[in-house]
């Protein structure tokens, strides 16, 4: 498309320039022959202008720190004296693959981003079905259920931990009526783990919600009827038409709140109160962010802190790479 | 303009109501209203599938999203010893102005909106004039390695913040920056997402032919940004401001590691709360209220516009 605007222009800049001067004029003809380079200039040039704003920034505090990370992790480096960096090869990797905390993070990370995303996932599919009816006051269960979305980890964690409260919690007292002694959400291996989940859960249902209902309102109506007119119930038509042409957007979501998942941090972090780089007395809930803030800033190793940053970002990796190999599965099948 | 408005739109007027029941005024119900005429619009729609069932799942999904923010109203209004009693508070006591202004004081909570609203107002400045001029240069110039940089944006959309939280640290470090709002506004002031979703919404949006009018009335390609493609953007620039907006204002990995309690910003203030600087819990209530109060109020104006723009941007994206 450019290419033919610079034609156009081109031509137009020369036109004008045999408007203004009536065959010789050399002074016009020079004015002419500056114009339409500068305009050249001009489209050659303003792209990587008007791109450049964001590699700058990108550059520097993107790119440039992901790599410093990776040579950090290398280093002995102490937050005390950040810019002293003493040289240690692997030892930050081989000391992490020994250390039983980096392994029960590791651990964590994953049963609470299964916990947490599954339920919410499959609770968002059903909610955007149910939306995608006719309905009253639509708009108005839409904006409901995103207010979560809205609300801040910290706000939304302080809120969980007093409802979650063993003592006077209001789940354990409404868990009482159903004859449930106190649970300890604070301290248990699953129960915290679940209530940390079940504040991921509680901010990202409704707007996964959304993304669900908008890939379902771009379904075609006419598939709908066909399988009506083949005698498909309701249930056949969400699992034959419905699942099958969302598929993308599920692999979306799903890789979405995988990247999600393995950076969890504030919820945990919020949940533990005081100390709450720990997870948990027991490290119950210490997910891989939560540890390498714990390794960085409370024992002072950004060296070691860089380290477990690589370590989940080859994760990450990794978990793009099966999703790749997936998609590519599905789409031959 | 042709595709970001009627979603909004579309969504209100093809869903809200029956072919029979147009008077539906969108999200402005409430609920009351809602929930008294659901069984009837279920059977009187025709097309509704177990009616009642269905509004009986969304009455309980919403009152459980919105319930532990009125609670949070609830318990900031009460005092510290009521809150350790069972069975807790469910109605609104008379200890909120109290509460607020301890956590204002205390907390430094009207520095933290203050910083806050810095913040987040500079960053989205920012990110929405960025990656609107570079959305429209992928989406719409010519240029060479074009398709290999925008892949390179697309690709950073997957890179966690963690990874670039020492090098920033030890940036800050050596330039003196830390506590200084800078060091958190600097970092986040372009996103890949937003130039990617700029240029999903200009290559449709707007037309090269436009483009080429405007040059062949000898306008530069700065004067083709300002007086093409910003009004051609501004239905995707508003959403995008929206989205950055609500994500700068919750932002909390990087603020808590680059500023302390003595400058912070909303969401730093309330881990120190939340980290036992202030045992109260029913300041820290307060606290967490006064953090999220903007925001909720930002959403009962724009909810509409907002659910718009993520229901756009996942169909897009």
């Amino acid at each position: 498309m450019p290419r033919t605007a610079g034609e156009a222009g081109r031509k137009t800049a020369a036109t004008a320039g045999r408007r203004t001067d009536p065959e010789a004029d050399p002074k016009a003809d020079r004015r002419a022959e500056r114009r339409s380079r500068r305009y050249r200039r001009d489209v050659r040039w303003s792209p990587y202008l008007f791109i450049s704003p964001f590699f700058l920034f990108f550059t520097a505090f993107g790119l440039f720190p992901l790599l410093y990370t990776g040579w950090a992790s290398l280093h002995r480096v102490s937050l005390h004296e950040p810019t002293t960096m003493e040289w240690a090869g692997l030892h930050n990797y081989t000391r992490l693959l020994e250390d039983e905390f980096f392994w029960n993070a590791l651990r964590n990370t994953f049963t609470i981003g299964v916990i947490s995303t599954v339920p919410q996932l499959l609770m968002a599919l059903g909610l955007a079905h149910i939306l995608n009816y006719r309905l009253r006051g639509a708009m108005f269960f839409r904006v409901a259920m995103l207010a979560p979305y809205a609300t801040s980890v910290a706000a939304a964690t302080l809120v969980f931990v007093l409802l979650f409260g063993r003592d006077y919690g209001m789940i354990n007292w409404a868990l009482g009526f159903l004859g449930i002694e106190n649970i300890n959400w604070q301290t248990g291996h699953w129960t915290s783990q679940l209530a940390v989940a079940s504040i991921v859960i509680w901010r990202w249902t409704g707007y996964n919600t959304l993304i669900y209902l908008a890939a379902m309102q771009a379904v075609p109506r006419d598939l709908y009827e066909s399988a009506a007119l083949d005698g498909a119930t309701r249930w056949q038509q969400f699992r034959h038409v419905t699942i099958p042409s969302l598929r993308p957007t599920i692999l979306f979501t799903i890789v979405v709140s995988t990247i999600g998942a393995t950076q969890l941090f504030g919820e945990p972090l919020l949940f533990g109160g005081a100390g709450g780089q720990k997870g948990g007395p027991d490290h119950a809930y210490q997910t891989l962010g939560l540890y390498m803030y714990e390794q960085g800033w409370f024992n002072f190793h950004l060296g070691r802190a860089s380290a477990i940053a690589w370590a989940m970002f080859l994760i990450l990796l990794l978990i793009a790479l099966v999703n790749w190999l997936v998609v590519r599965r599905l789409r031959r099948s | 303009m042709k595709t970001l408005v009627p979603a909004g739109g579309t969504g209100k007027a093809g869903e809200s109501g029956g072919p029979g029941t147009p008077g539906t005024p969108g999200g402005g119900g409430g609920a009351g209203k809602a929930r008294g005429t659901a069984g009837k619009a279920g059977r009187a729609g025709g097309q509704s599938y177990g009616g009642r069932i269905s509004y009986a799942v969304l009455i309980l999904f919403t009152a459980g999203s919105l319930f532990p923010l009125v609670w949070t109203a609830v318990a900031a209004s009460r005092d510290n010893t009521r809150l350790s009693q069972t069975p807790p508070p469910f109605w609104f006591g008379s200890d909120l102005l109290p509460n607020l202004q301890t956590a204002w004081t205390d907390a430094h909570m009207g520095l933290a909106l203050l910083n806050t609203a810095v913040v987040a107002g500079t960053i989205t400045v920012g990110t929405v004039l960025f990656c609107t001029i570079a959305g429209f240069a992928f989406a719409k110039l010519r240029f060479r390695f074009r398709e290999v940089l925008l892949m390179l944006v697309i690709g950073t959309m997957m890179i966690p913040p963690q990874l670039s939280v020492v090098p920033l640290f030890m940036t800050i470090a050596e330039l003196e920056w830390t506590n200084q709002l800078q060091s958190v506004i600097l970092p986040t002031l372009v996103s890949a997402f937003g130039v990617f979703f700029m240029r999903q919404y200009l290559v449709e949006a707007l037309p090269s032919e436009i483009i080429e009018a405007a040059r062949v009335d000898g306008a530069n390609s700065i004067r083709v940004v300002w007086h093409v493609v910003f009004p051609a953007a501004r239905p995707a620039m508003a959403v995008l401001a929206m989205l950055t907006f609500v994500q700068a204002w919750n932002d909390f990995f990087w603020p808590i590691i680059a500023l302390t309690q003595d400058n912070p910003t909303v969401q730093v203030a309330l881990t120190g709360l939340g980290r036992g600087y202030i045992p109260d819990q029913s300041v820290i209530m307060a606290g967490a209220l006064l953090g999220t109060l903007p925001l909720l109020l930002a959403f009962t104006l724009f909810g509409k516009q907002i659910v718009g723009g993520i229901m756009q941007g996942a169909v897009k994206g």
